[in-house]
């Protein structure tokens, strides 16, 4: 067995940067393993700009941006395994992974950063009706073939769900000669950034119709038409319905963390983020088993990726040199009046050192709100947003001392 | 004239700009940093976006690569630009940052490789 200090599983923008910070925090034992050819996860296939305005105060595009951290990582000589499949995480923290030169191999690790990413929503998860045609990919299968592979999926092209990879892929298939005819969102506002909203569809007059589904598609053997509907109470409005021929539908309809893994090593997730649930440190219901980036939960911007899984990985770095803390109580954050989720989900009694980052995403869209903080009675934070929506993260930085001796935070949003 | 309201592309944040006629300018409110003010002059006078797209790439490992126009372009050159790039096939080996395209479409601006791609 092979003796490990910190394991990070997965070599995209949280694995890279919890590696990086796990080495410049004393681990020289830290290894990545990445199931795919190269190094750098999903931003290989980002290849818009945008990427990078907060680490590095330059506008990257996806590639450029992970070219950074994969220049650290090797300047840092930390060892990455490519091709390599990790098959279980178990509740002790081995880890079997399995690759074609070595067949299968155990590590004994002192501490894991779970770093798998998310997946995409496929459309049997979605109960659309209709044959099951070629030309029905998830947007960023198709985002995978345009931008690597250099093959165009379609010509006449439904884009179901306005993510942000649906917006970037209706620009991009546009570019390439394709004719978007619409963007249909289910619910009343969209799931992607305002900018690209603005830079993806209004730049180009694509349609994008709020609050529609798709109730068919036509074609046997490969896509002919696509029908949207209007939605109203979660049900399509006979007599709404427009049809569109088209010979390729797109689904961006959500991106879900990906936590087979974690499951298997004993991770308890969240119901809503179906994420871990972490503390302060990252650190899963697991002991030494810590989780970052799209695993955690979805994030809209990469570099608050990579600023989380710095933090992940220098609390793994402490695990493994420590071992662990002394068993504490937790005070937990509860979410409530508007907010949906937040990560941490409780913060150790004795975590009173330094500051804490509070992310957290809101159930819908709501103006000029005020997003409180309060340590049980006590309202410690009052903070004035414009705007707020589910599609966009929040985030609320508290001292740690600030909230010693709570029996709860209460996330809320005001008037 | 009229009050025009516009998202900043600058970045991800996208803030809502405001931008109230002021004889033959405009007053412009809401942005958070100099990106923000920058883009709201020249949304309403001459439009620019950056391009990236994807090259043809020979005798490399991957059969593209994705490059970026260096700066922005005018907004009204997009298709112009991207039947340029359309044309380029790079031989390999490419770096991140190789210019393969001293001035693309006449707009004066270098196209990039983004992506580096080794020789077959």
């Amino acid at each position: 067995m092979n003796r490990i200090g910190v394991l990070v599983v997965g070599g995209g923008p949280a694995g890279l940067a919890a590696a990086l910070a796990a080495k410049e925090n004393g681990i020289d034992n830290v290894l990545i393993l990445e199931r795919d050819q190269e190094l750098g996860g999903i931003l290989n296939q980002c290849i818009h700009n945008g990427f990078g305005l907060h680490t590095f105060k330059q506008e990257l595009t996806g590639p450029e941006y992970a070219g950074r951290f994969i220049d650290r990582v090797k300047e840092a000589g930390i060892p990455y395994k490519l091709g390599t499949m990790v098959m279980d995480i178990r509740p002790d923290r081995t880890v079997l992974a399995m690759n074609r030169e070595e067949g299968m191999v155990e590590y004994a690790c002192d501490a894991v950063v779970l770093a798998m990413g998310c997946r995409e929503r496929p459309r049997g998860a979605l109960n659309i009706p209709g044959y099951r045609p070629a030309g029905i990919y998830t947007a960023g299968a198709a985002q995978r073939l345009v931008n690597m592979e250099g093959y165009m999926p379609g010509k006449e092209v439904v884009i179901l769900g306005s993510g942000d990879i649906g917006l970037i892929m209706a620009r991009r298939m546009t570019l390439e000669g394709a004719k978007v005819h619409v963007v249909a969102e289910l619910m009343p506002y969209s799931g992607g950034l305002k900018r690209n909203i603005v830079q993806c569809l209004d730049d180009f007059g694509i349609p994008l119709k709020l609050s529609h589904t798709v109730v068919d598609i036509q074609g046997k053997k490969r896509v002919e038409g696509v029908t949207i509907a209007r939605v109203e109470g979660g049900k399509p409005v006979p007599g709404t319905e427009i049809t569109y021929k088209c010979d390729t539908l797109l689904l961006s309809t959500g991106l879900i963390p990906e936590n087979e893994l974690s499951l298997s090593a004993g991770v308890e997730l969240s119901r809503i983020t179906s994420g871990p649930k972490v503390n302060e440190s990252f650190e899963t219901s697991v002991p030494g088993v810590f989780a970052c980036g799209n695993v955690l939960h979805v994030h809209d911007l990469v570099d608050y990726v990579s600023e989380e899984a710095a933090q992940a990985g220098k609390a793994a770095a402490e695990y493994a040199k420590n071992g662990a803390k002394p068993a504490c109580d937790t005070i937990p954050l509860i979410p409530t009046g508007g907010v949906r989720y937040t990560v941490p989900v409780a913060i150790r009694r004795d975590a009173n050192q330094g500051e804490v980052t509070i992310r957290m995403r809101v159930d819908n869209v709501y103006q000029n709100k005020y997003l409180c903080l309060y340590k049980d009675g006590e309202r410690l934070v009052r903070r004035k947003r414009m705007i707020m929506a589910p599609g966009e993260m929040e985030t609320l930085k508290i001292d740690l001392s600030k909230l010693a001796g709570a029996e709860q935070i209460t996330l809320r949003l005001e008037d | 004239m009229e009050t025009k309201i516009l998202t900043c592309i600058g970045c991800p944040l996208g803030c809502t700009l405001t931008a109230v006629p002021n004889g033959e300018s405009f007053d412009i409110s809401g942005y958070t940093c100099k990106r923000g003010l920058e883009y709201a002059k020249k949304e309403l006078t001459r439009p620019e976006r950056t391009v990236t797209s994807t090259v043809r790439v020979s005798g490399g490992k991957a059969s593209v690569t994705s490059v970026r126009t260096a700066s922005d372009i005018p907004k009204d050159a997009i298709f112009r630009v991207m039947e340029a790039i359309n044309a380029i096939v790079a031989p390999a080996p490419i770096a991140i940052g190789d210019i393969l395209c001293e001035d693309i479409a006449g707009t004066g601006v270098a196209l990039t490789a983004t992506k580096a791609v080794e020789e077959k």
